[in-house]
């Protein structure tokens, strides 16, 4: 049965179709009639946007609350260290199955606070960062208007294509009205928020190699049915999967800051509060929400008092020695290890109102910050958690 | 027919009604076994207790994502002049039944779709220009035609499906017994959002769960859902133990990895539970039982529900059933008609390749203004004006992918030695091969047989835990190892990829092919074994691994084709590099 375009639901809204446009500084010929150009930019404003909620406000089921997930204390506190600060990095969240994997990064988002985005950008340009702004906001010379937005968490699902990840023709304008028009993908979506990939190691390739190349350079560049675009596309990475179904590519792996390994937990009250709680939740889900909208209040509270405070949490040099010294005893290559570990353990103070960081905040964050940096040794049966452990107790001491 | 079976299939049709009674929660069943009567009848009670208008969709195992999950209707787009999408197979099986044909032929990516429409109760549309959210729930039902006891649907649906089943050995006059009226099952449905469980209740599932070794914790969450849909058909508001009971059969029964501790150690060791358990059959009647007993009754039926030889191939094997049904998956993945998409080219669709019909129309939109003016003088009255310029056609990568089978010498005093090369080799190759899309295989002989250490895969974790028990000693059946590494090597190929054989030995065989010791036998055997292996034309090295190179050694690699490589001090660094080299 043929079905028209719009999935969401509702006859035509205004979200059926988030193409970009108006005109072009580069691409005059691409050009689209002035007067329809504001309506256009107004509707497709809360399309994106609308868009960008979708695992908070248009799943169909509702969403756990991120306060009420039992223990997987590592799992929730890398999540939280990258909301608080993007530039850790992405998050690989791996481990066995049944453990709230995917619950996590979805309740995340509904956690976050909004942003302010220039309006009627299709890309939710930052207007205080004049040089992540995209090719159209960079033009505009006067100090544009802003507005408040969510933080857009997208998904990527496993069978996308292609042109909807990165962006391709706008295929239904160039049908009726024979114009070239780019119509963004999920990257420019994902752009100053999350992109989320449940069963990261079963994205087909090509797809990965797009992931790899924008996840480097914080752009996309699309060069496909005679359009050359670019566009900023800054977004947080975030993966779970299971590691028996595969492993992840290395150069993968070595894109996301963080990397956290979850086990089902062996303590019997511990499960049973898991199954408790959610068992309360898809009995009666409003009521479930309303029982933690305090907590879930006050974790929002936290993240924005952290992300404050961030700037003016200090480092200490001894503290730069210890984690090079960290690096250097597990022999992880370059330097990324090294900076994702001071900013981790930085946002780890700032969420605990801490001005300094200390050994205790480094001691914390260095396996998921370098457990998916170590180089393998096969011949060393010891998990990389463990070999981090060990490494964390030469180099800092005992706990 | 035997009461036993009567029973059985009471039970089946016990468990149709429930997920009937809650398609949503209960989320689907696993039916193992070859098509039978019975399977076919337990599909159409399943059918009679849904709604009379819910849809049921059969999905092939090598279903596309266009057809799966939607995507563009091609033929209504032309007629249109505007995008249409076609909806999948699962947006249209929403609110009714999802059938997966033979399920073990699943690609364990399209089971990761599934699982996720599944979690999530909607599809989530991005796809040839297509953005878009669409409910799909529906009840899953799997159909695994599955014989070997690693032929598995993947773990990621089996994890997520409720009723694990085997329903092919039950005789036909069995499935008149009792079931469930439809009515009650309406019935059941309406009351379902009222059915309270207690904390005592929850906690039995999760004890019992764990005792039998489960570590998901979506297989006690889909057992209670089973438990509150057998107390609304029970036309009750509030899961008693008789509930808990049967969804711990259903439910958990199939799901065990291991038997629960004895009872006698069990009472041994905690301390503290023994005096309310006196207390309870003292003070309290019925209405308020004691948390000990109840688990160890629902621990009890469960137990007594585990399907007979379930338990022997973890015992025997020593492996967990994940495992086993992991790398399985994985090596499932690739099928030929997909292979990797590399973009695509302009080009004809007609010699046998995939017309990528968005990118044609990409291609041909920006002309469509220009070319109706043109039209317009011929009066050709298309829609849309696509022209043999405009056809883009898919490439894909079909470079079959290598599954480099070690057979390893484990015998005799040295074993160890080797078999720690062999290892640390196994896992150099695996930590390179995800790149080269390789997998890994490993068979070990000792004794009197060979064994499958490590079936193909391309998981380091499976590898590892794989590899860490594997023991060494006593004599060489050379010929049984060569024969499982071609059994091996003809699956390999069956599927479409390219086996390499690694054999590490000395070449000194002494265990015959019937398990009699004897060198003069065992080496016939063995040459005999390696003249098929070359008669099977397959790429294959033998690494030398004895102290001073022999002639054996160097004999069997001319009978079995394979290239000679002496390496008497072999590092596994350098034995991965000689394999790579000899193999490329």
């Amino acid at each position: 049965m043929p079905r028209q375009r719009t999935m969401h639901g509702g006859a035509h809204s205004p979200c059926e179709n988030p193409s970009i446009r108006r005109r072009h500084p580069n691409r005059g010929q691409y050009d689209v009639p002035a007067s329809r150009r504001d309506e256009n930019d107004a509707a497709k404003h809360t399309c994106m946007r609308d868009a960008a909620r979708t695992p908070a406000q248009m799943s169909m089921r509702p969403i756990y609350p991120f306060s009420a997930i039992v223990g997987q204390e590592e799992m929730k506190l890398a999540l939280l260290i990258a909301v608080v600060d993007a530039s850790v990095g992405g998050v690989l969240v791996f481990g066995d199955r049944g453990t709230g994997k995917s619950t996590a990064v979805r309740a995340l988002a509904t956690l976050l606070p909004s942003m302010r985005s220039v309006t009627g950008c299709a890309y939710a340009c930052d207007p205080a960062a004049p040089a992540g702004l995209c090719e159209l906001c960079a033009g505009v010379k006067k100090a544009p208007a802003s507005q408040g937005v969510p933080v857009p968490v997208v998904d990527l699902p496993l069978g996308a294509t292609e042109d909807r990840v990165v962006g391709a023709l706008d295929l239904e304008r160039a049908l009726a009205q024979g114009v070239k028009a780019f119509e963004p993908g999920l990257l420019a979506r994902a752009h100053r928020g999350f992109l989320y990939i449940d069963e990261v190691n079963l994205l087909e390739d090509h797809l990965v190699d797009v992931l790899l190349d924008v996840a480097a350079s914080g752009e996309n560049v699309v060069e496909r049915e005679g359009l050359s675009i670019r566009h900023p596309a800054r977004f947080v990475l975030i993966g779970s999967g299971n590691p028996e179904e595969g492993e992840l590519r290395p150069q993968l792996l070595d894109r996301f800051g963080l990397s956290v390994e979850v086990k089902t937990p062996d303590d019997l009250d511990m499960r049973v509060e898991v199954i408790r709680r959610r068992d309360a939740f898809e009995r009666d889900p409003q009521a479930f929400l309303r029982k933690w909208k305090k907590e879930e209040e006050a974790l929002r509270k936290r993240i924005v008092a952290a992300r404050a405070a961030l700037p003016s949490v200090s480092v200490p040099d001894a503290l730069l020695r210890h984690a090079a010294a960290l690096c250097m005893r597990l022999g992880t290559d370059g330097l990324r290890g090294e900076l994702t570990l001071m900013r981790a353990a930085r946002a780890l103070a700032a969420i605990h109102g801490d001005t300094e960081v200390g050994v205790q905040h480094l001691r914390r964050v260095s396996a998921p910050a370098l457990r998916h940096r170590l180089r393998r040794n096969p011949l060393d049966d010891a998990g990389s958690t463990v070999r981090v452990q060990r490494a964390v107790q030469e180099a800092l001491g005992a706990a | 027919m035997s009461n036993a079976e009567a029973l059985r299939w009471q039970e089946a049709a016990l468990a149709a009604a429930l997920l009937a009674i809650d398609p949503d929660g209960i989320r689907g069943a696993v039916l193992r076994g070859a098509p039978s009567l019975a399977r076919d009848a337990w599909i159409a009670l399943l059918r009679g207790y849904l709604p009379a208008a819910a849809p049921c969709r059969r999905v092939p195992a090598q279903i596309g994502d266009e057809r799966l999950l939607g995507g563009l209707d091609l033929a209504a787009t032309l007629r249109a002049g505007k995008p249409v999408a076609a909806r999948g197979l699962l947006c249209d099986a929403h609110g009714g039944l999802v059938l997966l044909a033979m399920a073990e032929r699943l690609p364990v990516g399209t089971a990761a779709r599934i699982a996720a429409v599944l979690d999530e109760g909607v599809v989530t549309l991005q796809r040839d220009g297509m953005t878009g959210r669409e409910p799909a729930r529906f009840a899953a039902v799997a159909l695994d035609e599955g014989i070997d006891a690693d032929e598995h649907p993947p773990s990621v649906l089996l994890d997520r499906l409720a009723f694990h089943m085997e329903l092919d050995d039950m005789h036909r006059h069995a499935l008149g017994a009792d079931a469930p009226q439809a009515q009650a099952v309406a019935s059941a449905r309406a009351r379902l959002h009222r059915v309270e469980v207690s904390g005592q209740m929850s906690a039995a599932m999760c004890a019992t769960a764990a005792a039998l070794g489960i570590a998901s914790l979506r297989a006690p969450l889909l057992a209670l859902r089973v438990a509150r849909a057998a107390a609304a058909l029970d036309a009750r508001t509030q899961v008693d133990e008789e509930d808990v009971m049967l969804a711990a059969r259903l439910v958990l029964a199939a799901r065990a990895t291991r038997l629960p501790v004895s009872q006698d150690q069990d009472s041994e060791e905690p301390q503290s539970p023994p005096p309310p358990r006196d207390d309870g059959a003292t003070n309290d009647s019925d209405a308020a039982r004691p948390e000990g007993p109840v688990e160890d009754r629902v621990l009890a039926a469960a137990q007594a529900a585990i399907p007979a030889g379930l338990l022997l191939q973890f015992q025997s094997s020593g492996r967990t059933r994940s495992q086993g049904q992991a790398g399985r998956a994985g090596a499932l993945r690739r099928s030929t008609t997909r292979g990797r998409p590399a973009g695509t080219v302009k080009g004809d669709p007609r010699a046998g390749v995939r017309l990528s019909v968005i990118d044609t129309l990409r291609a041909a939109a920006p002309w469509q203004a220009l070319r109706r003016r043109e039209a317009a003088h011929t009066a050709i009255g298309a829609r849309v004006a696509i022209r043999r310029e405009d056809f883009r056609v898919r490439r894909f990568h079909q470079r079959s992918a290598t599954t480099t089978i070690f057979v390893v010498d484990a015998s005799g005093s040295s074993a160890l030695h080797r078999l720690a090369e062999a290892k640390g080799a196994v896992e150099l190759l695996l930590a390179e091969c995800y790149v080269r899309r390789d997998n890994v295989a490993m068979i070990a002989f000792r004794g009197s047989d060979a064994e499958l250490i490590l079936p193909p895969t391309r998981s380091l974790v499976r590898a590892k835990r794989s590899l860490a028990g594997l023991p060494g000693g006593g004599g060489t059946p050379l010929a049984q190892g060569l024969e499982a590494a071609l059994a091996l090597a003809e699956g390999v190929r069956r599927k479409g990829d390219t086996p390499v054989i690694v054999l590490l030995t000395d070449g000194r065989a002494n265990v015959a092919r019937d398990g009699t010791h004897g060198r003069v036998r065992a080496e016939h055997d063995t040459l005999t074994a390696a003249r098929l292996l070359r008669s099977a034309g397959l790429t294959s090295v033998l690494v030398d691994t004895s102290p001073r190179p022999q002639t054996q050694a160097e004999r069997l690699a001319r009978e079995m084709g394979a290239r000679y490589l002496p390496l008497p001090h072999a590092d596994a660094a350098l034995l991965s590099s000689a394999v790579k080299m000899a193999s490329a």
